[in-house]
């Protein structure tokens, strides 16, 4: 195991920094060191994601104070309408490319499979959660949309349970069980990534090595198993 | 429709008006709003670019008091 | 004391409660996300195409209205002939011996000549002669029922109609078929038929199912999703009215129904669904597939990705 006194001190402090509020306040500042293999602007995508899906939840709470004739008719409503529309289209985008690039560099090595796993699964919960918004617009397309839907529904037989023309009950699922839902695998994939770590390259360890200059750097030490 | 507070009166009109009829594009069995396939060649694009484009180099620190 | 270490060799990439970013990172991103959600929303705003109600077809289209609703009397729509969950005129889909269609039952019932003609204008009181028609087309034979229809059906095509919004037929042998159609048009014109085919006389506001087959049957509609470009198919799923983008994430889902076998098959809504359930499966379970999980070593993207990584990465000291 390396023997750089920085690397020690970062295992420590994650494994003191538990999952507490207070840990916050211990991190005001960036990590001591970064290992260069985390140098890609691919590694913002996650974030980003997850920052769009809080725009979403925000948006969508606003529009919930108010109701369905609020982000029809009122101007104020359609505007936060817009948010939330465009902040859906961003988290789909971002969400992804995120999944594009932890696809290629094969994240789930290491230990790591339930993290790929939580985040197919958000992504899968994602579709029918933008598809009931779809319908709650209660719009020309939410009627064209659901009129077409149903026969896949149906020919599974979910379309007896699952009504894609009930306004009222796609409605609820939009605004709570697949938010609940959602948010609940979100946090379970952000709580796992956490734990394990950004995935290494292929063929190195994750051992990093500070530098008198206070750069740091990726030393080689085993091939992954 | 009934206005009924100053919170329901601002505008939010578009700058860009986007409410007209989708362009489509049609390729052998294939169709996509134009909007959308938009969106997918920005996917592609914006990823395409986060792996090519340099990410920023940490500013060089006076070594951490640990 | 024995501190819990992190698994997997992430030793330090997540030093800290909020990652490698830190708190100012986590700030920058949400709000660099915010304000650009809300320049999307400024620049391009959102659609706004209002629903298609059966008040407005049958004031603007009566004899697309009155086609369909014949149709409906008749049985012969597809909401009349769809199956389960909303009758047992049809089996349904099936893959195989199984058909998952008829398990949960007929959960939303519509009997449509019923539901969408006979039902509402039972309901409507102060026009006995009305009534006295309606009981003797239902009173009649089948076969006299029958062509009473197939009249209706012919004659309506040709007809203009009127300043008032009315579509007559000429005089004819309809047995009752024209003045029970004159009654429901009416009744429709004046916001009535949509109320009567809402739960609770529309105070729910919920389930839509009847009124949208029943719109789902017409011209109009699909006349309207014409206009808006909104393709007849499923290939609808991903789109928005507008030149809004919808939801392009579905086109690994609705591509299918355009290929072959999918295409021509009767049972093509399940058959892609199967298809879908095994892709959604393997793609949950890629670390797990050999081959699939071996790509992104094959095909190194990866080395651009960490391209900082291997220009800097040096052997470990000789005495480690």
């Amino acid at each position: 195991m390396s023997s750089s006194p920085l690397l020690r001190k970062a295992q420590s402090d994650v494994s003191r920094q538990g999952a507490g509020v207070g840990a916050l306040t211990q991190e005001s500042r960036p990590s001591p060191y970064q290992p260069a293999y985390l140098r890609s602007w691919i590694y913002v995508f996650g974030l980003a994601t997850a920052a769009a899906l809080a725009v979403v939840v925000v948006s969508g709470v606003i529009l919930s104070l108010k109701g369905p004739e609020w982000w029809q008719d009122a101007q104020l409503g359609h505007f936060f309408n817009s948010i939330h529309l465009w902040s859906v289209e961003l988290a789909f985008f971002f969400m992804v490319i995120h999944l594009w690039g932890k696809y290629w560099m094969a994240a789930w090595r290491g230990g790591r499979a339930r993290v790929w796993m939580t985040g197919a699964i958000a992504l899968l919960v994602a579709i029918p959660a933008a598809f009931t918004g779809y319908l709650s617009q209660q719009s020309f397309d939410a009627q064209w949309v659901s009129l077409h839907a149903k026969d896949a529904l149906n020919s599974i037989g979910v379309g007896a349970f699952f009504n894609a023309t009930n306004f009222g009950q796609m409605y609820n699922y939009h605004v709570l069980l697949l938010p609940v839902a959602l948010t609940t695998i979100a946090v379970a994939h952000i709580a796992l990534v956490r734990r394990h770590g950004a995935v290494p390259p292929f063929e190195r360890s994750v051992r990093v090595q500070q530098l008198p200059d206070g750069d740091a750097v990726s030393v080689g030490a085993r091939d992954e198993g | 429709m009934t206005i009924t507070s100053p919170f329901d009166q601002l505008p939010a009109g578009a700058i860009v008006n986007l409410d007209h009829p989708a362009h489509m594009v049609h390729w052998h069995f294939f169709q996509m709003s134009v909007a959308n396939v938009v969106v997918v060649v920005a996917m592609l694009l914006v990823f395409a670019l986060a792996i090519a484009l340099p990410f920023p180099k940490p500013a060089r620190r006076r070594k951490e008091a640990s | 004391m024995t501190a819990k270490r992190p698994t997997g060799w992430g030793d330090g990439t997540w030093a800290g409660a909020l990652g490698p970013f830190g708190v100012r990172g986590l700030a920058i991103g949400f709000g660099f996300i915010t304000v650009l959600a809300v320049m999307l929303a400024v620049l391009f705003s959102s659609p706004d195409e209002r629903p298609s109600t059966l008040t407005q077809w049958a004031r603007e289209r009566p004899i697309d209205f009155l086609e369909t609703a014949v149709s409906e009397l008749a049985g012969t729509t597809i909401a009349a002939e769809y199956g389960p969950p909303y009758n047992h005129d049809a089996k349904g889909e099936r893959i195989l011996f199984l058909r998952p269609q008829k398990w949960l039952g007929v959960a939303h019932p519509i009997v449509a000549g019923y539901d969408y003609v006979i039902a509402p204008l039972r309901a409507i009181r102060g026009q006995p002669m009305l009534q006295a028609d309606l009981t003797e087309y239902l009173g009649a034979p089948n076969y006299q029922k029958a062509d009473g229809i197939e009249g209706f059906e012919k004659a309506i095509r040709n007809v203009k109609v009127g300043t008032d919004g009315s579509a007559r037929v000429p005089a004819g042998e309809y047995e009752n078929v024209d003045n029970v159609m004159n009654g429901l048009l009416s009744l429709a014109q004046s916001g009535g038929l949509e109320a009567d085919l809402l739960p609770n006389g529309g105070l729910s506001l919920a389930d839509y199912t009847k009124p949208l087959l029943f719109l789902g049957d017409g011209k109009m509609f699909e006349d309207r999703a014409a206009r808006q470009h909104l393709p007849p198919n499923q290939w609808a799923m991903m789109d928005e009215t507008g030149s809004y983008p919808g939801l392009p994430a579905l086109w690994p889902y609705t591509f299918w129904y355009e290929i072959e076998p999918f295409k021509a098959s009767k049972n093509r809504d399940i058959l892609v669904w199967l298809v879908m359930a095994v892709l959604a499966l393997a793609f949950v379970c890629v670390p797990l597939i050999p081959g699939l999980r071996s790509i992104p070593r094959l095909i190194p993207i990866h080395r651009l990705i960490w391209r900082e990584h291997y220009r800097s990465a040096r052997q470990p000291p000789a005495s480690a």
